[in-house]
């Protein structure tokens, strides 16, 4: 039988997925995409807990997460298109014009 | 109505009956797994490809599968919103963006960090302690199979939009202010400058 335990370690796995994805790539579209699967690993565990405690909170909450990431998503590739503009490079190492 | 829903309510309450397992445990093992595969290996291939393009395809199919996953879980309406959302709204706004910009240099770069150790030396740790901790807590996690739900209780859509629009009217209300401020902070960054600015 599928456990919640199951729907946790597939949860875990994405959301390391993600964080490898962030902290290792160099193309900040594919961090963008990273950000997205921990998001989706976070959905995942509200909704398996919402469906075995049988409380339609958690699915409220997940609404909320694909709200956020809809909106970060927005904003997130409006930046790279204006740092596209300035510098013509999706390389975030060089990107560093806030660096001290 | 009243006569043929009688008999499923007593079966339901009664624990050994076999409609607790309505769902088929066996298919509903094979069906977790197949998607739980497709969804780790698309994963791992969004953060693996050289090519931008072919890793927004994979996101694409790690969302359909984490979409089956919502599915298994009885959540039909947050699948549908998993669809309509990532896969139509927020996916084809990534490959949208890089259409806009070239992919061509990109490709053929470096793809991975100088401090790639040091990063998968903090994903180890975070690995370590989400097996520690999910090791640990394995009992209280793994919780009884919900009984299905009896004839009169409403659909997961019908359930959903009423804890959004009774409860949770507030979050409601303020989320859609971030997709406001959202909205207009992209057109703002994206839009082009005039030469009297």
């Amino acid at each position: 039988m599928v456990t919640t335990y199951h729907y946790l370690l597939l949860s875990a796995a994405l959301f390391t997925i993600g964080v490898i994805g962030v902290l290792t790539r160099r193309n900040i579209m594919i961090i963008l995409m990273s950000i997205e699967l921990m998001m989706n690993a976070v959905n995942i565990n509200l909704i398996a807990f919402s469906d075995r405690l049988q409380q339609v909170t958690g699915q409220v909450f997940a609404i909320f997460v694909i709200t956020v990431a809809a909106a970060e998503a927005a904003v997130g590739l409006g930046i790279v298109i204006a740092m596209f503009k300035n510098k013509e490079t999706m390389n975030i190492n060089e990107i560093d014009l806030m660096k001290w | 109505m009243g006569d043929h829903f009688i008999p499923d309510v007593t079966e339901i309450r009664n624990p050994k009956s076999e409609i607790r397992n309505h769902d088929e445990p066996m298919l509903e093992l094979i069906l977790f797994y197949v998607f739980a595969t497709v969804a780790v290996v698309s994963a791992l291939l969004v953060i693996t490809r050289h090519n931008v393009v072919h890793s927004a395809a994979f996101l694409g199919a790690t969302l359909f599968a984490v979409a089956g996953i919502f599915l298994t879980l009885h959540a039909e309406f947050l699948a549908g919103v998993q669809v309509i959302v990532y896969v139509g709204g927020i996916l084809v706004l990534f490959v949208f963006v890089i259409m806009l910009i070239a992919v061509d240099r990109s490709t053929h770069e470096r793809q991975f960090n100088r401090q790639w150790t040091i990063a998968l030396i903090t994903a180890g740790i975070l690995i370590a302690e989400l097996v520690y901790g999910l090791t640990q807590g394995k009992e209280s996690f793994i919780l009884p199979a919900p009984i299905p739900s009896a004839a009169g209780i409403p659909g997961n859509s019908e359930q959903v939009g009423t804890a959004l629009y009774t409860m949770y009217l507030l979050p409601f209300e303020i989320a859609s202010i971030l997709l406001l401020v959202a909205i207009v902070g992209a057109v703002v960054l994206s839009k082009k400058r005039t030469p009297a600015e």
